[in-house]
C-alpha cells in the first residue's frame, strides 16, 4: 500500500498527561512519527500539537480517528492544504567564512543569531523540505551541531 | 460541606448509586478504607486478589448494565488489577477502578509501593486520571463515571495520592457533567441511515451480523423486532450470544473460528452485511481478503474508530445501535420479506448439510452434553460465566442462551481466571438468579482463592469444571498444528478439587457419569454455598468446526481424524 506523508494538527486540553497519551497511541499502535511539536495556544486552556506522519491512507484514517477518540482531544485537523514551516539552528566554527554563512541563511529566512569565542550560531526558518536543502548546503562550513525544531503547520 | 478526600470518594460512590465495591486495602488507600468502615451506603467485598476484584466488578457490570467499581492500593495492588482493566477494556465494560498512590511529594522518587500507575493503565483504559489536588477530586470522580458509561463504555482508572485522601476540603459534587472534548454521537447520520435502508431493500442475500455492542446498548429487543419484521437471517459473535434467543428460526448461530457451518457460509456468500455493534475481530473474520467478499457492508458502531479499521465499509453509521436500529426500522416501513426467501432456503440447506453437532456417548461425559444439560436444568434464568479455552467455546456453541446479559465471558482479551470472580460479581448483581461458571481445570486455578471470598460472603456460585486434564485449547492446537507435541499442556497432576472446595468452606462434587452430573447439579442449585463440580470429560475432545487461524471462513475443519 502506497505510503503518504501527512501533517496532522491536534488541538488538545493542556494537561500534563496529554502528550503521553498522544505519543503512547503512536507507539502502541505502531504508527510512525516523523516529527512532533507542541505548545500552548495563547489565551486558552488548549495546546496545539503538530505531528508529521507517514502511512497508507487507511492507517492515516485510523490515526486521525484514534487521536480523536482520546478524551482530551478537542479537534483533529488533517489537510493537504497547510502552510508548513520548520526552523533549524546550526553551530559553525568561527574560522568558517561568516559572510558566506550569513548569505546562505539569508536565502532561507535566517541569519547569524549568536557569535561566541570559537563558534557562531545561525538559524533558518522555511518549508521542511527547504530546511533539508539548507542543512545540506551548510555541510561545507563544517557544522558541529544541527538542531531541527520539527514542523509546525497552519491551515490555509 | 467540609470533608476529607477519603470521605469524598465514599460520598461520590454513594451518589452514583454504587451498591457494591470489590477491593483490597493497603497503605496508600487506607484513608479511604477507614471511611468505608464508617459508612453504610454501599457494601464492600474483600476479594482475595486484586485481579479478582476487577473481574468481579466487571461481572457485576455485565450482568446489571451498571458501572462496576473496584478499589485497590498502590504498587502491587494496582499492578494486580491491570489484567482486569485490560479485560474490561477489550470488551468495553463500564468500570471505575480507584487506586491509592504514594503522597504527591513522593511521586517520582521510587517510594515504597510506588509505580507509575497511570502510565501503565493508559493503553488499557478508556481514560485515566492522576488526581493532583483535592479540589479536582469530586469533578474527576463524576467524570470517571460519566466517561465509563457513556459512548462506547469502558474502564476508567482514578489514581489518588494518599495525602489527598487525608486533606479536608469542601465537597461540591457536580450535578451535570459536560466535557467539551468528549461528545459521543448516539444519533446516527440520517442520510446514511436512509441509504442503508435502501441497500437493505435492494439486497438479495442480506445478513445481520451482531456483536457485543447490541448487549451494551440494550438493543436486544429492537434487534429482535428488526429480524421479525425483515426476516433477515442473523449470525451472532461470541459476545452477542443470547441476543436473539436460542431457537429463533432466523438465528444461524455463532460465526468465526468456532462458528457453525451455516453461519460462516452465510458470511462468505452474503451480498449485504448489516453489522450492529460488532468490530470485525480476527477471530470472527478469518482471512480478511476472503471475508464477506461479495457483500456491501453497513456498519453501525458508536466508536468511529471501529468503522473502516479492518474492512472497507459502504454505509458507515456512527451511533448507538438501539437508536440507529429504531431509525432504520422506521425508514424501512413495510418490507417485502419474500425477497429473501431463496437466501433463507440456501442457508437452511447449509445447516442441514453440516449442523452443529457432536458424537454422543453413553460411556463418557461429552462436554457438549454438559452445556445442553445445564441449559435444560437451569434454563433461561441462569447467568453463565466462563473462563477461556475449549469449555468456553463449547458453552458458546451449545448452551441455549436466551437473553442478552445471560452470557458473560472474556471475549476480547481471553483472560483465563475471569470466570469465577465474574460469577461472584454477577451473583451480587442478581442474587435471585442461579449463577454458573463454566471453567476448565486450568483456568479455575487462576483465581481459585475466590473460594474463600465466596464462602465468607455467602455468594453461592457454581463452578462446573470441564476437566480434561489438559490445557485443552492449547492441546487442541498442538494436535492439529504441532504434530501432537504436547508441550506443557498435560495437567495430569491435579489438585483434589472436591477437597479444595471443602477446605475453603464450599462444597465439592466429583462427577464421572451423567447420573452423577444431574444429581450434583440439582444439589448444587439449592445449596447456599459455593461449589466446585469436577466433571471428568472425554479427554481428547476437540472444538469443531474450526477455521484455522488466518484461513478463510468457508474453509472449516468439520471433523478431525483424532476425534
Ligand atoms: C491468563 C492466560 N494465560 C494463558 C492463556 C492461553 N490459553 C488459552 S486457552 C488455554 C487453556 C485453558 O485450559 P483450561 O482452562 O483447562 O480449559 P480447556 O481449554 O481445557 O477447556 C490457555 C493456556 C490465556 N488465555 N490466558
Amino acid at each position: 500500500m502506497q505510503k503518504v506523508r501527512r501533517v496532522i494538527s491536534v488541538i488538545v486540553m493542556n494537561e500534563s498527561s496529554v502528550l503521553a497519551r498522544v505519543s503512547g497511541l503512536f507507539a502502541g499502535r505502531g504508527y510512525n512519527i516523523e516529527s512532533l511539536t507542541v505548545a500552548p495556544i495563547p489565551g486558552s486552556e488548549l495546546s496545539h500539537i503538530t505531528i508529521v506522519t507517514k502511512g497508507s491512507p487507511q492507517v492515516i484514517e485510523q490515526i486521525i480517528k484514534q487521536l480523536h477518540k482520546l478524551v482530551p482531544t478537542f479537534k483533529v485537523i488533517e489537510h493537504e492544504e497547510m502552510i508548513e514551516k520548520e526552523m533549524v539552528m546550526v553551530k559553525f566554527p568561527i574560522e568558517e567564512n561568516l559572510s558566506d554563512i550569513q548569505a546562505l541563511c539569508g536565502a532561507y529566512n535566517g541569519g547569524i543569531v549568536n557569535v561566541g569565542v570559537d563558534m557562531v550560531i545561525a538559524m533558518a526558518a522555511d518549508e521542511p523540505m527547504r530546511i533539508g536543502h539548507f542543512i545540506e548546503a551548510a555541510q561545507r562550513f563544517n557544522p558541529s551541531e544541527v538542531v531541527r525544531g520539527g514542523v509546525v503547520a497552519i491551515e490555509r | 460541606m467540609k470533608m476529607s478526600g477519603a470521605q469524598m470518594v465514599c460520598e461520590a460512590l454513594i451518589r452514583e448509586g454504587v451498591k457494591t465495591v470489590f477491593g483490597y486495602p493497603g497503605g496508600a488507600i487506607m484513608n479511604v478504607y477507614d471511611e468505608i468502615y464508617k459508612q453504610n451506603g454501599f457494601e464492600h467485598i474483600l476479594n482475595r486478589h486484586e485481579q479478582a476484584s476487577v473481574h468481579a466488578a466487571d461481572g457485576y457490570a455485565r450482568a446489571t448494565g451498571e458501572v462496576g467499581v473496584a478499589m485497590v492500593t498502590s504498587g502491587p495492588g494496582f499492578t494486580n488489577a491491570v489484567t482486569g482493566l485490560a479485560t474490561a477494556y477489550l470488551d468495553s465494560t463500564p468500570l471505575v477502578v480507584i487506586s491509592g498512590q504514594v503522597p504527591l511529594a513522593l511521586i517520582g522518587t521510587d517510594a515504597f509501593q510506588e509505580v507509575d500507575a497511570v502510565g501503565i493503565s493508559r493503553p488499557c483504559t478508556k481514560h485515566n486520571y492522576l488526581v493532583k489536588s483535592l479540589e479536582e477530586l469530586p469533578r474527576i470522580l463524576k467524570e470517571a463515571f460519566y466517561i465509563a458509561r457513556s459512548g462506547r463504555p469502558g474502564p476508567v482508572h482514578v489514581d489518588i495520592p494518599k495525602d489527598i485522601t487525608a486533606e479536608i476540603g469542601t465537597f461540591v459534587y457536580p450535578e451535570e457533567i459536560s466535557i467539551a472534548t468528549y461528545r459521543p454521537n448516539y444519533k446516527g447520520n440520517d442520510r446514511q441511515i436512509k441509504k442503508a435502508a435502501e441497500a437493505i431493500r435492494k439486497a438479495r442475500k442480506p445478513l445481520l451480523y451482531i456483536g457485543g455492542g447490541v448487549v451494551l446498548s440494550n438493543a436486544s429487543g429492537l434487534v429482535r423486532e428488526f429480524v421479525l419484521k425483515t426476516q433477515i437471517p442473523v449470525v451472532e459473535t461470541l459476545m452477542a450470544r443470547g441476543v436473539m434467543g436460542a431457537g429463533n428460526p432466523l438465528l444461524l448461530g455463532m460465526l468465526g473460528m468456532h462458528g457453525n457451518y451455516a453461519s460462516n457460509m452465510a458470511m462468505s456468500e452474503t451480498d449485504l452485511v448489516i453489522s450492529l455493534g460488532a468490530r470485525f475481530d480476527d477471530r470472527v473474520t478469518g482471512k480478511l481478503s476472503e471475508f464477506a467478499k461479495y457483500a456491501e457492508i453497513i456498519h453501525v458502531d458508536i466508536d468511529p474508530a471501529n468503522i473502516g479499521k479492518l474492512v472497507n465499509v459502504d454505509y458507515p453509521i456512527v451511533g448507538d445501535v438501539a437508536t440507529v436500529v429504531g431509525k432504520i426500522l422506521t425508514e424501512l416501513g413495510d418490507i417485502n420479506t419474500d425477497r429473501y426467501q431463496a437466501w433463507r432456503e440456501i442457508l437452511k440447506r447449509y445447516d442441514e448439510l453440516h449442523p452443529l453437532t457432536y458424537h454422543k456417548s453413553d460411556e463418557v461425559i461429552k462436554p457438549q452434553w454438559v452445556m445442553e444439560r445445564i441449559g435444560e436444568l437451569v434454563g433461561r434464568d441462569a447467568i453463565i460465566t466462563s473462563d477461556v479455552g475449549q469449555h468456553q467455546m463449547w458453552a458458546a456453541q451449545f448452551y441455549p442462551f436466551d437473553r442478552a446479559r445471560q452470557w458473560i465471558n472474556s471475549g476480547g482479551l481471553g483472560t483465563m481466571g475471569f470466570g469465577f470472580p465474574a460469577a461472584l460479581g454477577a451473583k451480587k448483581g442478581h442474587p435471585e438468579k442461579t449463577v454458573i461458571n463454566i471453567t476448565g481445570d486450568g483456568s479455575i486455578l487462576m483465581n481459585m482463592q475466590e473460594l474463600v471470598t465466596a464462602s465468607e460472603y455467602k455468594i453461592p456460585v457454581i463452578n462446573v469444571i470441564i476437566n480434561n486434564h489438559f490445557l485443552g485449547m492449547v492441546r487442541q492446537w498442538q494436535t492439529f498444528f504441532y504434530d501432537k507435541r504436547y508441550s506443557e499442556t498435560d495437567l495430569s497432576f491435579q489438585p483434589n478439587f472436591k477437597a479444595l472446595a471443602e477446605a475453603c468452606g464450599g462444597i465439592g462434587y466429583d462427577v464421572t457419569t451423567k447420573e452423577e452430573f444431574d444429581r450434583a447439579l440439582k444439589d448444587a442449585i439449592v445449596q447456599d454455598k459455593v461449589c466446585f463440580m469436577n466433571v471428568a470429560i472425554d479427554r481428547l475432545e476437540n472444538v469443531l468446526p474450526m477455521v484455522p487461524a488466518g484461513g478463510a471462513l468457508y474453509n472449516m475443519l468439520l471433523e478431525h481424524k483424532d476425534k
